[in-house]
């Protein structure tokens, strides 16, 4: 029989895992996004007439 | 629903990791929509700023991933049943078919919503497409109801390059469909060489693969008809100032090589497990077998290679004032 603590001891593992993997991906998202207006502003700006 | 049942019933279930979920999303096939959208992004030959490029190809890629991660939910049953498919996280039991399917949704909205807003929405419909291709019209629809399946459903890993060449240019001349038409026409010959020597699994699973249905000399036959016209396809580019002379010589010379292999498949006996000659049948198997792996490998390298060199040709193409 396997042994309940270990189980759940690795079980918490991999959702540390999964937690870690889920929160970097919103944070690359996040800089993602904000670049991409960063960039596309940048572009709209040095087009505009002064 | 039969897929449920093949799922609720892994030998031991253990907690999905966040490997798991990479691995939903096919890598290594991501990797191929990579290489042949940046060769699209590249051949445009326009010049796009070097972050929205990456961000166009991190939305390709991711696009990719999504397609993978909701095929990966919708065949868990008869991945469930195959030796090469069996071990993904679905049929597994690591990764509950639900969680799939979120993953494909979601990562399907941020790939396209992304493209859009970064660069323009040509490339994200055409992405929006190609997902939709792959997951409904493809692994829904086609998968288990037609032999056509890999031929029809080609056109979702053909899209790529069309998807990078509307990215950097916001609009998809001839010679975007004509690397479309390059990889369309490759799929079958490609898929159809692997079946051949994989058609047990398939058999099991219930998926019409064209050796099972019209069977191995018609198959045969059939990628030796498609490798006729792939071959003198791949030399268009060179006529339309598309490919320059480095990409004709690799044409040609790779053309005229999967021309021979595909005539020495068709030529074998690949794919007739029963057919055994009475002085040494399991000898003319595995040489059957192995002309079908040729063809195979083949076909990988040489797309790779016509690819390659198209983006080779086309970076050389680059001015420094541009790069500056």
């Amino acid at each position: 029989m396997s042994d309940p603590a270990r189980e759940s001891q690795v079980e918490a593992k991999a959702r540390r895992g999964r937690n870690i993997a889920l929160a970097l991906g919103l944070v690359l998202f996040v800089i993602l996004v904000f670049v991409v207006t960063i960039v596309r502003l940048g572009a709209s700006v040095t087009q505009q007439p002064f | 629903m039969a897929m449920t049942e093949a799922v609720s019933a892994p030998a031991a279930k253990a907690p999905a990791r966040w490997q798991d979920f990479v691995q939903l999303l096919k890598p290594r096939v991501m990797s191929l929509v990579v290489f042949t959208g940046l060769t699209g992004l590249v051949c445009a030959g326009r010049w796009v700023n070097p972050i929205l490029a990456g961000v166009a190809i991190l939305c390709i890629a991711v696009g990719a991933g999504a397609s993978a991660s909701l095929n990966m939910w919708y065949d868990a049953d008869i991945d469930a049943k195959m030796r090469r498919t069996r071990s993904r996280p679905v049929p597994s039991g690591r990764v509950q078919g639900a969680d799939a399917l979120a993953l494909g949704v979601v990562l399907s909205m941020f790939s396209v919503m992304l493209m859009g807003m970064a660069l323009n929405w040509l490339a994200a419909g055409l992405l929006a497409f190609t997902i939709f291709f792959y997951a409904v019209v493809y692994t829904i629809w086609l998968k288990r109801w037609t032999a056509q399946n890999i031929v029809i459903g080609g056109l979702a890993g053909a899209l790529p390059p069309v998807i990078g060449w509307a990215a950097a240019s916001g609009s998809v001349p001839l010679n975007a469909w004509l690397l479309c038409a390059i990889i369309f026409m490759w799929t079958p010959p490609h898929f159809w060489a692997l079946s051949l020597y994989t058609s047990e699994d398939y058999k099991k699973a219930g998926v019409p693969m064209m050796p099972l249905v019209a069977g191995a000399a018609s198959t045969r036959k059939q990628i030796l008809i498609y490798s006729l016209l792939f071959a003198p396809l791949c030399l268009v580019p060179a006529l339309t100032g598309l490919g320059g002379p480095y990409y004709l010589a690799v044409a040609a010379l790779g053309g005229l090589v999967f021309v021979l292999l595909a005539v020495r498949l068709f030529r074998s006996h690949a794919g007739e497990v029963g057919k055994q000659r009475k002085d040494d049948g399991l000898y003319d198997v595995r040489a059957g077998a192995k002309d079908a792996r040729n063809l195979f490998a083949f076909s990988i390298l040489y797309l790779t290679l016509l690819f390659a060199t198209l983006l080779v040709e086309h970076l050389m193409r680059i001015k420094p004032l541009e790069l500056s």
